[in-house]
């Protein structure tokens, strides 16, 4: 099931960045736009600079859909939250500090399903993006500058347990993800241009001491930072797995530090040791007052969700026969799903089947419309079979028969595949629709 | 002459057009050109402007008004006392400069304080000390020392300044001038130079009690840009004065508290006085501020350590070499206390101990509508005496730091003089929350029934 050699079984958590799509900034007016600027700085005021004296003013929008992620991952929510400042100094974090949640996150101990167990949900926080730094020359100097349109725009951070077993999964997790948040339209998740950031924590256990006592984690970590797609991610803790294990069966302890993907190399590098934690010196930002919510608040965000994704496949799978994996690949565009509800409803109504409806459309062997009436006709067009005379049948497969002697040795000679051949041609000859089966049953008879 | 009378005065005479605002401007730059050369008031000193007549149909009718060095002025050098700000151009106003300036009031100055309002003296600042215009040889107090000593050397008609713990209440007490410190979240804290976050207040420095309502209600006010200003609606606060005392229930704090004896007396007088009015006045025991030097110190310093980190030289101003010694010192001891393995020892502990404040206040005013007790334990030291005291600034605002840290409203009224000093003791009145309204009644009241408050002998 893994590719970790089986000596030993991989621990993983992974640490998930995503910019909310708000019209506004975390905590300034300023627009949130920062792929979408046309020139660096523009979209900046005193408190996405940081300037003296400017005070944030948190964005109720980025909170609520923060709750509503968390909903959505089954997470509960902290009726009383805050914001905390944590400190370092970085040229692209222009305060010294970050506004971001330390102790008392918006949600925590959620979970979602993947095909390889449940990955639990440690912890969704809400905290603001720094701004970028842009190495380059200007006449002849190295300069570095910075771009601050992408200072304080709302990033939602996403913990999980050490409950990821294999770079499949860990894969498998972060599309399901990207596919709720998408679903609940609260980000857009651009993994080019870092609206989705990846981070895997990884190391390896022996597997006879994960089987005996699951709770206790490797003495060392090590943090795959800068990933920007799922395959890389997939590629990076694999790549992982292995160098752990070489040094693991040497006797050693792989060091604890952050390492980056290179994608041309496919291979971890080491970035900076991570021996002992930083102190950030986290405390309650004054500048914010403390957040409270009510139960009704909350309840009225879970009523607000949208089905979720992993009802609807069931519901559908229920429903209309849908096959999981169709609805799955339906429901990544969430935008189509009424007209999808609306088509499998009609379908159903019309006694038609709909699981091959979904795998038609799944397949593209429908053009897409969104119009139910188009969709059904040309599912119908595809499908329907006229009925055919028996002697006309028998006429055309008997002179498909002589026409091809080589064929039928081929068949006689135990080549059945060739049965395809003959029923393409019978079709072909009586150029209507009509029940394959049928045909296959006939060609079979005849061909004996 | 203009430069002696009061704002309220000045708003009245423009408007009656018994001088115009040209002569009103002409006559306090004057004075604030002596004054600036005698006592170092300002870090950027008024200048000659043209001033609009039009403002004279406005509330402050174009009244001169010096500014804290912390508040920024756009396009104005705001260096909150610091050589680190030293060519730093703000590209924004404060909002309670904007709401000044809306009002009518014209920025005349930017007023010297201690560096960062790290200190009590201003003896902190890099711009050289401000001497106490009552007696040039004392400290006028600080940190926002210039803006006091502005109003009492008549070198403004009124005056802005910031108070974290006494910052405002302490320099008026010296100075011999009213100065109110509103509850936390009644003025807006957006565009001044962040000290300790958590109880920074703007508030006025003025002659005054009726100056200081005038102020009051053109500086209060919900802003969006500042997240922990109130909504509460504000009222006009010059219709709390000349209303009686009667039936008032006040207590006294810090009557037992050692060090305040050689002042005491004095203190008594101002309680005869009350009662006089009406009010009855009792001896009260309260939390000892001895636990909120400890409690102010800690939370401070971490915020200072946290809002200072901005000023990496990355941006604008001087690099972190131009920190002065006082900051240096904040920044290690506010690290230190927010550490890993130190905050639940201080900082977090510090702030359960705010809350025994908190609720010791409430228990308090339960019982009594106003606390008054002495704003300073001593008069005005001589010069220098913060130096070498690292702790100074503390000691000297003990009196202020529990209301401080609990966001309580306060106000300085003169109450005694020393004939032989000519050096000043103030009175402090605390109120419940958004209770400003009783601060005003009774500090008006009081000071029209006694002769401490210049501008009122004079008038």
């Amino acid at each position: 099931m893994h590719n970790t050699p089986s000596k030993y079984q991989l621990i993983c958590g992974m640490e998930v960045h995503i910019e909310l799509k708000t019209k506004s900034k975390m905590f300034c007016g300023c627009k949130n736009d920062p792929f979408g600027a046309a020139e660096p700085n523009i979209y900046t005021c005193p408190v996405c600079l940081g300037m003296p004296g400017a005070l944030p003013v948190p964005n109720k929008k980025a909170i609520e859909w923060t709750l509503k992620l968390g909903l959505a991952l089954h997470c509960k929510i902290n009726l009383f939250s805050k914001f905390d400042r944590k400190h370092y100094f970085y040229p692209d974090l222009p305060k010294g500090y970050q506004i971001s949640q330390y102790d008392i996150p918006f949600c925590y101990d959620g979970y979602i399903k993947t095909s390889q167990g449940r990955v639990g949900i440690t912890r969704i926080h809400l905290e603001e993006d720094t701004g970028k730094l842009q190495h380059t020359t200007i006449q002849g100097e190295k300069v570095s500058l910075i771009d601050f349109n992408r200072s304080s725009v709302p990033l939602v951070e996403i913990v999980t347990e050490p409950d990821i077993h294999s770079g499949e999964q860990a894969k498998e997790y972060g599309k399901k993800l990207r596919d709720l948040v998408r679903y609940l339209d609260i980000a857009d998740c651009d993994m080019e241009q870092g609206g989705m950031r990846l981070e895997a924590n990884t190391s390896l256990q022996l597997s006879e001491v994960a089987r005996t006592t699951p709770d206790l984690l490797p003495n060392y970590k090590v943090e795959v930072k800068n990933i920007n797609s799922f395959r890389f991610l997939e590629q990076a803790i694999k790549f992982e797995a292995d160098r752990q294990a070489l040094i693991l069966d040497k006797g050693e302890t792989p060091t604890q530090e952050t390492r980056g993907w290179n994608s041309l190399k496919s291979e971890t590098f080491a970035q900076r040791s991570k021996e002992s934690a930083e102190d950030y010196r986290y405390f309650p930002d004054p500048d914010i007052p403390p957040i409270h919510f009510t139960q009704a608040q909350i309840d009225a965000l879970q009523a607000e969700l949208p089905e979720l994704p992993e009802i609807v496949i069931a519901r559908w799978e229920n429903e209309f026969g849908i096959e999981p994996r169709y609805s799955e690949l339906l429901l990544s565009q969430t935008e189509y799903r009424a007209v999808w509800e609306g088509l499998f409803s009609t379908s159903k109504k019309d006694q038609l089947n709909t699981n091959q409806l979904a795998s038609l459309i799944v397949n593209k062997k429908i053009s897409l419309s969104l119009d139910t009436a188009i969709l059904i006709s040309a599912f119908k067009a595809q499908t329907t079979t006229t009925s055919i005379d028996e002697s006309e049948l028998a006429g055309v497969i008997s002179s498909v028969i002589a026409e091809n002697p080589n064929e039928v040795s081929l068949y006689k000679a135990g080549k059945i595949n060739v049965l395809n051949f003959f029923i393409g041609q019978t079709m072909k000859k009586i150029g209507k629709k009509i029940d394959t089966a049928l045909v296959k049953t006939e060609l079979e008879k005849g061909l004996r | 002459m203009l430069h002696t009378i009061t704002l309220k005065q000045a708003i009245d005479g423009v408007k009656q057009k018994k001088f115009s605002l040209s002569e009103l401007h002409a006559d306090t730059l004057t004075a604030a050109q002596e004054a600036q050369q005698n006592y170092n008031i300002f870090v950027s000193e008024p200048r000659a402007q043209e001033v609009n007549n039009a403002l004279i149909s406005t509330p402050l009718a174009g009244a001169p008004i010096a500014v804290k060095d912390n508040c920024l002025t756009q396009g104005q050098t705001t260096t909150a006392s610091s050589k680190v700000l030293e060519s730093f151009s703000p590209a924004y106003s404060a909002t309670v400069v904007e709401k000044i300036q809306t009002a009518g009031g014209v920025v005349f100055g930017k007023t010297n304080m201690d560096a960062w309002a790290h200190g009590s003296s201003t003896e902190t600042s890099d711009y050289g000390t401000t001497k106490n215009p009552r007696n040039p040889a004392h400290s006028p107090g600080g940190s926002s020392g210039g803006s006091a000593a502005a109003v009492a050397a008549n070198a403004c008609i009124a005056a802005i300044g910031t108070e974290t713990a006494g910052s405002i209440r302490l320099p008026a007490a010296w100075c011999g001038v009213v100065g109110l410190k509103p509850t936390y979240g009644r003025v807006s804290r957006y565009g001044i130079v962040a000290m300790a976050s958590s109880t920074d207040s703007p508030g006025s420095i003025t002659k005054t009690v009726e100056d200081a309502a005038i102020m009051l209600t053109h500086m209060a006010g919900n802003d969006p840009l500042d997240g922990t200003t109130s909504s509460q609606s504000v009222p006009d606060f010059t219709s709390f004065l000349g209303k009686n005392i009667q039936g008032l229930k006040i207590g006294f704090m810090y009557e037992d508290l050692a060090g305040l004896e050689s002042i005491l007396d004095h203190y008594h007088d101002v309680i005869s006085v009350l009662e006089t009015l009406g009010a009855t006045v009792k001896a009260v025991s309260a939390l000892d501020p001895h636990y909120a030097i400890s409690v102010y110190t800690i939370i401070q310093r971490g915020e200072v350590s946290s809002n200072l980190a901005r000023y990496d030289g990355i941006r604008y101003g001087h690099d972190r070499s131009y920190f002065g010694a006082e900051a240096q010192r904040r920044i290690m001891l506010g690290t230190y206390t927010l550490s890993k393995g130190y905050a639940d020892q201080y900082y977090t502990l510090a702030q359960k101990v705010r809350t025994l404040f908190r609720q010791d206040f409430e228990k308090l005013f339960e019982e009594y509508d106003v606390l008054i007790a002495p704003t300073t334990p001593s008069f005005a030291p001589k010069i220098g005496i913060a130096e070498g005291q690292a702790m100074f600034g503390e000691l000297a605002d003990m009196l202020q730091e529990p209301s401080s840290l609990t966001g309580l409203p306060g106000i300085n009224i003169p109450c005694f003089r020393d004939t032989t000093t000519n050096l000043f003791l103030g009175l402090n009145i605390i109120a419940p929350l958004w209770r400003e309204d009783l601060l005003l009644q009774v500090a008006d009241a009081y000071e029209k029934a006694t002769e401490w408050n210049s501008w009122r002998s004079h008038a």
